[in-house]
């Protein structure tokens, strides 16, 4: 742990360096033409000052999107419509449902395949299909047919992160499955072991390694499409509803306020998953 | 050689295979795994099958165990076909690799199949610690397989096949992966099981000293097709203690084995 951090935080800085750089030359040309407009000339240092702390700047610096960070969160009642916590809860809660449906359709159709072999020969090759689909095509399709039948709020939202995250956990699940010995299923033959009593003894706790590994994948797609389900829905709420008014709107700072919160929650999850994962397998004896 | 034994088998044969073949389909053309192999194995026999790597032995052991369908003849255990045998948990199976579930300590290991099998939990626990004890492992019920020894792996391994109190014991080169030392303390300890228990066992090895330690048949095979080319009696007591490997009855025994290996070898 303590020796990835020289490496982590080196890389981190060299990134603020960059970021700092990049928004002075974008910014540059709005401060050099504000001052022509005024009638001034700018000095460098008057330029670089300038570039970091425009109100609606093409690149915002990071300072300018850590505070607005700060103040859309610390500074807010978490039920102000103005509270990113807020946001990042309505986004959070698509986004664990979502993961919890396609977890659950993930593992079912992962047994299918593995059991039964007329899905082997027929699911895979539509399971990969689906994911083909840009996403961005297929959300408001979903959206919109979804609300003809009356359902509307969370779900639709969900079933967009379900959509992408049940893939990871089909490709992981078939294969964790599948990772049994020979030798292993033998041995269940000999005991003459049923079908279900070789799943639930044997396939399923060895396929847990590969499980862990497709829900990290799983949540981070899980939360895209979270996101994603919130664009087309009329911006109300969610990270999503953030990022697209403040599109509309030229906030710039606001935009990166959103992403970075994103950043975050999808870190978290991620790593909440990776803890779990090696709590578990240590339990297991399989790390 | 001739293609057909009887053994001197006084009772009912426990094991019994008559003009087993079994031919694999590949893609190279067919595969003469088993051919015309007969053999009687009798109540309390400790049968040891040695021959080179594609004699079948392995192969003939899986046929018994209903892991493998014979493609002609026949094989009766305990009187029954090997799936009724296997459906009747007649015979408990050591792989060679221990197998055992890295999530599981050696006593969820050895319960495993007493679960599968529906045994109560009161006879559970009675019967792993039985076990346990019969491969000198008590104390370690509560450990995880990485906390012990490949030997001793193996030796669970061989308790969770006695668990369920089969009287047969089909072993498959249990020990091919340990080294020497290892091997000769199982060997030994083998024995005594055997001695005590009354099993009976057919055990797959490639090691001549193991097999004439072991057994009191030993069944040599070659490939090619796959068959049996001799069947010796053991003239060794069965009280064997480990310096019995020095007796000119056993080196004569080893060199009986070794000339029915090279002949094997010869008409390939």
């Amino acid at each position: 742990m303590r020796r990835s951090v020289v490496p982590v935080l080196t890389v981190v800085g060299f990134l603020l360096l960059f970021w700092y750089a990049a928004a002075v030359w974008l910014n540059a040309p709005w401060a050099y033409n504000k001052a022509q407009r005024a009638g001034e000339t700018l000095s460098f240092s008057q330029v670089v000052a300038d570039t970091w702390s425009q109100k609606k700047p093409r690149l915002p610096a990071p300072h300018q999107v850590a505070r607005e960070v700060w103040e859309t969160t610390a500074q807010k009642a978490v039920t102000s419509k103005r509270s990113l916590i807020y946001h990042a809860g309505v986004t959070l809660s698509a986004t664990l449902l979502g993961f919890v449906l396609g977890t659950g359709l993930g593992i079912l159709l992962a047994v299918g395949i593995v059991y039964n072999r007329t899905m082997d020969m027929s699911v895979m090759p539509w399971v990969i299909a689906s994911q083909t689909i840009p996403i961005l095509a297929i959300a408001p399709m979903i959206i919109v047919v979804l609300n003809a039948v009356g359902i509307s709020g969370l779900l639709p939202k969900a079933m967009i992160s379900m959509y992408l995250s049940f893939f990871p956990v089909v490709v992981g699940m078939v294969k964790g499955l599948r990772s049994p010995e020979a030798m292993q299923l033998d041995q269940m033959r000999t005991w003459h072991a049923s079908r279900g009593q070789t799943f639930w003894k044997l396939r399923l706790p060895s396929s847990m390694p590969y499980l862990f590994t497709s829900l990290k994948i799983a949540m981070a797609a899980s939360l895209v499409g979270a996101i994603v389900g919130e664009l087309p829905t009329g911006a109300v709420a969610g990270l999503g509803a953030r990022l697209l008014a403040g599109s509309y709107y030229g906030q710039t700072v606001q935009i990166w306020s959103a992403l970075v919160m994103a950043a975050v929650l999808a870190a978290c999850l991620v790593g909440i998953i990776g803890l779990l994962q090696r709590v578990m397998l240590r339990r297991m004896g399989m790390s | 050689m001739p293609a057909e034994h009887h053994g001197s088998v006084s009772a009912e044969p426990v094991i019994s295979a008559r003009n087993l073949d079994l031919t694999f389909q590949t893609n190279d053309g067919p595969i003469h795994a088993l051919k015309g192999v007969s053999l009687d194995i009798g109540k309390g026999d400790f049968v040891s099958f040695i021959g080179p790597s594609g004699c079948g032995k392995t192969t003939f052991l899986r046929c018994m165990a209903d892991l493998e369908q014979p493609t002609g003849g026949t094989v009766t255990v305990n009187g029954m076909t090997p799936e009724e045998a296997r459906k009747s948990r007649a015979y408990g199976y050591v792989f060679q690799a221990a197998g055992l579930y890295p999530w599981r300590t050696i006593g969820g290991n050895i319960r495993l199949p007493l679960e599968i099998m529906g045994i109560s939990k009161a006879e559970q626990d009675a019967r792993v610690a039985r076990v346990l004890e019969l491969v000198e492992l008590s104390g370690f019920e509560k450990k995880f397989p990485w906390q012990l020894s490949g030997g001793m792996q193996q030796r669970a391994s061989i308790a969770r096949a006695l668990g369920f109190d089969a009287d047969i014991l089909l072993m498959d080169e249990p020990f091919g992966a340990l080294d020497e030392i290892v091997r000769d303390h199982l060997n030994e300890q083998l024995l005594k099981l055997w001695d005590r228990t009354g099993k009976t066992i057919a055990f797959v090895t490639h090691s001549i000293p193991e097999a004439v330690y072991l057994s009191t048949r030993i069944v040599v095979m070659s490939p090619r097709p796959g068959r049996i080319t001799d069947v010796i009696d053991s003239p060794l007591p069965r009280e064997r203690p480990l310096d019995i490997r020095e007796t000119p009855e056993f080196l004569e025994v080893a060199h009986r084995v070794r000339e029915g290996l090279r002949a094997g070898h010869g008409d390939v």
